[in-house]
């Protein structure tokens, strides 16, 4: 089945690009054009039927949409809450959701012209995606990594190899997510009029953390039918990890207007009473980073922190500028979760529903487990598995040999 | 616009030399020297950097200079108040604060015009506040006699520019070309069309900048631009030279070889 267009109409944003006081364009003139012509480019697409079913059924046929909604019985019988959903977008190709808005920006750019892509990338799954859709249409690709990751991500920067993208090495600043955001721009900046930046996130200047939203609001929209032909009522609340938070993002559009509860979980890495966490919205302030105005871990004369995540994909200092104006109105509740409580989120969904989750969306699940705890049986809950945890196995079985160690000295 | 700006920049006819460096590279020291000695140079005015853990407009050159800065602690409000030493040192020629915008938006705009006028501060540029994002503070600076510099870009269509230019205050600071900040060898051939497009809608003086580093680019902007803005060259030789340049025993003679580089890779003023 495809699905009808539901983009259009979905513009919550005033005339200076922002969502309250957050989001707007700080970014150099040189890439002020760039986005100008990109946000009329995007406007023009989803207002064109012919693209929003071809992107739809790109999703359809080659990332397999859409993905089910899964109802975990044991483990919602041994929470003995509420019943926990899940919407499976580990099930897409590449592994995640990131797929999703990928296809959506690659089919933007080819038909707003532009010859070549670059993408940047922290764990390697926006890379991995950008470099699939690259090689899906045809197309050059860059993507950028801090040379950090590039280390400690070895198999994700293999795949895309692979897929025919060139991996380039950040060694700006710390070498990691943000150095490499702000490496793509840089680059962009000077290569503006053949090439189209793929932004993995709703984070960055306007209009991306608009159009990111709305490649990935198919998250929600399906999830939205799916709960209510399923139990035949909308999910009492829905749970979604969040770095810079696209599939949260995509997820809680799409309830918005409904009386469902949102909640997004951020990495409260090693605690947020220690230095070691990216939880942006529990101890951040506003500032200004990556092209937007936002929530973000800065020191007091507006230096940026580097995040810390067991977590590569929710390893990030600001998040999106949505995501604070949601929080500053209450719309959504944002509340951290540590490295261990994600952890034993993942132990616990792969040893009762046979279902490993990445590290990222265990943290969506960890929060929804301690919610559903004193919710009632006859309720439900929404967690947007954003992906699965293949890429992660390294990282568990050092923590887990960690444990175990503990445990025998 | 302040009288030093008036002097200096405005009401200027040869072409200006207006060089950048970044505050408290390699310390604060030598930064004090390295104004005095770009004044004496022949420069117009001074842009003065201020270091960010992110610089997005800015090539490797003054990434790392901004990474020298920051070891010492560097911050927005202490480089201000170098300005007013720089002053007490006798440093006449205008200054202008480089900053990003979210260094800014820390301090505080209010706190930030207190300092610009007691440390005789000239003009503000913010390279990540393009003109949308820029109107409010381009009000306050305007009240407050500080010229906010406007960047425009080759990119920058025709109504934009209009828009800019009828707002600009101090001079226009005209982008070569597109990137980030950094030495090049050749200007894009791009550059003088969008030079004179800049000059049509423009009563304010013109500077280039990005990737200016030789005396026949300087040569070949005469017929095109007002002035020229020099920081990736001046900042490597700074960097070359960052031990010597902390050591109180051996900064003037390290003060004195990029004085002379200058002098000769730039057609600036003879050597004093």
């Amino acid at each position: 089945m495809i699905r009808q267009p539901q983009l259009e109409d979905k513009f919550r944003i005033d005339e200076k690009c922002r969502y309250g006081k957050f989001g707007g364009r700080y970014v150099p003139e040189t890439l002020m054009h760039a986005l100008l012509e990109l946000e009329q480019g995007f406007k023009d697409a989803i207002n064109d039927p012919s693209f929003l079913h071809e992107y739809h059924q790109i999703l359809h046929d080659y990332s397999g949409r859409p993905t089910p909604v899964t109802h975990c019985e044991r483990l919602s019988t041994k929470i003995g809450g509420a019943q926990i959903y899940l919407k499976r977008e580990d099930l897409n190709h590449t592994g995640a959701h990131k797929i999703n808005n990928a296809v959506g920006q690659a089919l933007l750019a080819r038909r707003m012209g532009k010859k070549r892509i670059i993408a940047e990338t922290g764990a390697g799954q926006h890379g991995v995606a950008s470099a699939t859709v690259a090689a899906y249409f045809g197309m050059p690709c860059k993507v950028f990594m801090g040379a950090v990751d590039v280390e400690r991500q070895a198999l994700n920067v293999f795949r895309m190899k692979l897929l025919g993208a060139e991996v380039v090495p950040v060694h700006s600043g710390n070498g990691t997510l943000k150095d490499a955001v702000n490496e793509v721009l840089r680059y962009w900046a000077a290569n503006v009029e053949d090439t189209a930046y793929i932004d993995g996130s709703v984070v960055g200047p306007h209009p991306y953390p608009m159009i990111v939203r709305d490649f990935q609001r198919i998250i929600g929209d399906e999830a939205r039918e799916q709960m209510i032909q399923k139990v035949g009522k909308l999910p009492d609340a829905a749970f979604a990890c969040v770095g810079g938070g696209s599939n949260a993002m995509g997820l809680f559009t799409a309830f918005l207007k409904d009386p469902v509860q949102l909640f997004g979980a951020e990495a409260g890495g090693k605690g947020t009473d220690t230095d070691e966490h990216a939880a942006t919205l529990t101890k951040g302030s506003v500032g200004i980073v990556h092209g937007m105005k936002t929530y973000l871990l800065q020191d007091q004369n507006g230096q940026i922190i580097e995040p810390y995540s067991i977590s590569a994909g929710l390893d990030y200092p600001g998040i999106g500028p949505e995501h604070a104006y949601l929080a500053d109105s209450g719309r959504a509740i944002y509340e951290a979760i540590t490295d261990d409580e994600a952890v034993d989120a993942l132990i616990e969904l792969s040893e009762l529903e046979g279902i490993l989750p990445a590290l990222e969306s265990a943290h969506g699940l960890a929060l929804a487990m301690k919610k559903t705890k004193t919710m009632n049986p006859n309720q439900t809950v929404l967690v947007c598995l954003s992906g699965r945890g293949d890429k992660d196995v390294q990282t568990i079985l050092h923590v887990m040999e960690d444990r175990n160690g503990g445990i025998a000295q | 616009m302040t009288a030093r700006m008036s002097e200096y920049v405005n009401k200027k006819k040869d072409m200006m030399f207006i060089p950048f460096i970044t505050a408290g590279d390699p310390n604060k020291e030598a930064t004090i020297e390295l104004a005095l000695m770009l004044e004496s140079a022949g420069a117009n005015a001074l842009e003065l950097g201020i270091p960010y853990s992110d610089p997005l407009a800015d090539g490797p050159v003054i990434q790392k200079a901004s990474k020298r800065a920051l070891e010492h602690g560097m911050t927005l409000r202490q480089a201000m108040r170098l300005v007013k030493e720089m002053r007490d040192n006798g440093l006449k020629i205008p200054v202008i604060i480089f900053t990003y915008a979210n260094l800014l938006l820390q301090l505080g705009t209010d706190t930030f015009f207190q300092e610009a006028k007691e440390n005789e501060i000239d003009g503000l540029l913010v390279p990540d506040l393009p003109y949308e994002e820029s109107r409010a503070l381009a009000k306050t600076c305007d009240e407050q006699a500080i010229s906010l510099i406007s960047l425009v870009a080759p990119t920058t269509s025709d109504r934009r520019l209009q828009a800019i230019c009828s707002e600009a205050q101090g001079f226009v600071y005209c982008v070569s070309s597109l990137g980030v900040t950094g030495v090049r060898k050749t200007f894009h051939p791009d550059v003088f069309p969008f030079l004179e497009r800049v000059r049509k809608v423009c009563d304010l003086p013109i500077a280039v900048g990005f990737g200016i580093s030789s005396r026949e680019q300087v040569v070949e902007l005469e017929h095109h631009a007002d002035g020229f803005i020099v920081g990736s060259a001046i900042v490597s030789q700074i960097g070359q030279r960052a031990d010597q340049l902390a050591d109180p025993k051996s900064r003037h003679s390290a003060l004195n070889e990029i004085k002379q580089v200058l002098c000769k890779s730039l057609l600036i003023k003879s050597i004093v």
